[in-house]
């Protein structure tokens, strides 16, 4: 990732860059031409959920109305076709990661459930009292809370790296933390409160030195950098579809075939099993011992054609340009004296946290929807980073490919307006 | 949408110096309010004498309206009886989520400014937190109360 790296250009015709053309890119996006109290939308909440480009809503919608059916279970064309289209959309997000296999590519609802799952299968079986499990400081409360109940039930201890006053990892600590009785690291790739790019590959180096499967929360990283899971030789890697301009209520767990051959089913049910009878049941095989039920078809179909617009901009496109709205956002908001910004890593994706002297972090989400300015404010599901910065809360702006500089104009002004409005 | 209904003045001033701000040396109930979705957390303190609300302030941190509800209650239920100050918060409560017309804003009095969040559902939540900490504090409740 060398996102960070690209620093020479002057700023604005940085942005203004030829072979991007935003114009064009927002066309794709119904939801951004429109007017909220006033103003044009400035939607800059994108690490909360993203929004949709008109292939991935028609892609859901030609697949209602042409070939719902349920999957895996009919010889009817319907149910062929639901099937073809549900598969394919594994097969797009297994290359999409690169993949080996798309035994590897397991639906769940989101990163959420891909943590959960992890714990519940692969740690309830594999821990017991005394196995600690790492995570760090700046997780997002899916990544502390299914490790907090699986400590309830079999006695893991869970320890934290601890993180730099920029919002970096320590990495001193990370060597001290990664022990014989650690059983797993489970990290953030991209952080949603900070922005903070973790150093993965180094620690997932660091952490199969002695032998310890990595876990990633790639749930803010997938939409904005590639993620090539067998370069990264990472173990399990989470996803949420909706983080990626995909649906809601579909995202997915990757995890490596000997690992997930190994763990016991997470839910029971139809299309997980083989062979029922009262004595016992046959698993299926992957990744459908994973699937128990009837799974999200549409949400998968949508989450393929997301999959296939991200491709065909390019992630690398995607990153250089982000990267540049970071930088001129960074300028511009750092110009207001009364803000501060919160997670100043060296590394950073387009996430910038951040309070204004005198102003609390609610009002300001009001005030600049007032102007038509959609950010996110409050705790961001990371408790422990408010409290390790020592707020209550922050005001987020997160920028997608489809934001422009005079969004970013749009949300100083708004911060101006709410100085005017409160101090 | 017009941001100064909802913060007017009244709001604006008391939110920049919110009166009765202290931990006071004695009190005789006190209750915490917690709002976990902004942060925002307040602590209420009492001091009753013969069923009368004789001393009241309030700490914490919040939003300017969170704050600005806060101050603006300790002023208006200093010297009523518990039952006159559940009876505000009643008024209050239709005042901040209610129909227009069934509130009568006059008899708010200054109480009334709160009552621009109605045209902000999400921020209803803000306004009120100060008023379930201090029906708790009535209730002699030790425990932290949520508006969750
Ligand atoms: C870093 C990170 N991890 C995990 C999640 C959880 O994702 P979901 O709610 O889609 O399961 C989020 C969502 O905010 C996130 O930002």
């Amino acid at each position: 990732m060398n996102v960070a790296s690209q620093n020479t250009l002057p700023l604005n015709s940085a942005v203004a860059e030829t072979d991007f053309d935003v114009e064009a890119i927002r066309r794709d996006f119904p939801v951004l031409h429109q007017e909220i109290n006033g103003h044009p939308l400035a939607y800059l909440d994108n690490a909360a959920s993203s929004q949709r480009p008109q292939s991935v809503i028609d892609a859901v919608r030609y697949y209602e109305e042409h070939d719902h059916a349920n999957v895996h279970r009919g010889v009817h064309t319907l149910s062929q076709r639901a099937t073809d289209a549900y598969e394919g959309g594994r097969e797009k997000i297994r290359a999409f990661i690169n993949a080996e296999s798309n035994q590897e590519i397991i639906y769940v609802r989101g990163a959420t459930e891909a943590i959960n799952l992890v714990a519940q299968s692969y740690g309830r079986s594999r821990m017991q009292a005394g196995d600690e499990i790492v995570i760090t400081t700046m997780e997002h409360h899916s990544n502390i809370v299914p490790w907090q109940l699986l400590a309830e039930q079999t006695g893991v201890r869970l320890r934290v790296i601890p993180i730099t006053r920029r919002g970096e990892l320590e990495l001193e600590a990370v060597d001290e933390l990664l022990n014989e009785r650690t059983r797993l690291l489970s990290v953030v790739y991209i952080s949603n409160a900070l922005g903070t790019i973790n150093p993965v590959k180094t620690l997932i180096d660091k952490a199969h030195s002695r032998g310890i499967p990595v876990m990633l929360d790639a749930a803010q990283a997938a939409p904005h950098t590639r993620i090539d899971v067998q370069a990264l030789d990472c173990d399990f890697l989470a996803m949420s579809g909706h983080k990626m301009y995909g649906p809601t209520g579909i995202g997915i767990l990757y995890g490596k075939r000997s690992l997930l051959e190994a763990m016991p089913p997470y839910q029971g049910g139809g299309e997980m099993i083989l062979a029922v009878n009262f004595e016992r049941s046959v698993y299926n095989e992957l990744p459908y011992k994973f699937e128990a039920g009837t799974p999200n078809i549409s949400g998968a179909i949508g989450l393929g054609a997301a999959v296939d617009y991200l491709q065909a901009i390019g992630l690398e496109r995607i990153s250089r340009y982000e990267h540049k709205l970071l930088r001129y956002a960074t300028e511009k908001l750092e110009s207001i004296p009364e803000l501060k910004i919160v997670g100043t890593a060296r590394e950073k994706a387009s996430v910038i946290s951040f309070t204004v002297d005198g102003v609390h972090p609610h009002d300001l989400g009001t005030i600049v929807d007032s102007e038509g300015v959609a950010i996110r404010t409050g705790h961001h599901c990371a408790m422990p980073v408010m409290e390790f910065f020592g707020v209550p809360a922050t005001a987020r702006a997160s920028f997608a490919f489809y934001n422009t500089t005079a969004e970013i104009d749009a949300l100083a002004n708004a911060l101006q307006t709410a100085l005017g409005v409160l101090r | 949408m017009d941001l100064r209904e909802l913060y007017q003045d009244i709001i604006v001033d008391h939110n920049r110096s919110p009166r009765n701000f202290r931990v006071p040396e004695h009190y005789d109930r006190m209750a915490d309010g917690f709002n976990p979705l902004c942060g925002d957390k307040l602590h209420v303190y009492l001091s009753v004498d013969d069923n009368r609300v004789t001393d009241v302030s309030f700490q914490g941190s919040g939003c300017a309206i969170s704050v600005a509800s806060a101050s603006l209650m300790t002023e208006a239920v200093k010297g009523l009886t518990e039952q006159e100050a559940r009876a505000l918060f009643e008024d209050v409560h239709k005042a901040l989520t209610g129909d227009e017309d069934a509130v009568d804003l006059e008899r708010l009095g200054k109480l009334a400014a709160i009552s621009g969040v109605r045209a902000f559902p999400s921020r209803v939540k803000c306004a009120s937190l100060c008023w379930h900490t201090l029906t708790a504090a009535l209730d002699q409740q030790d425990t932290a109360v949520s508006t969750e």
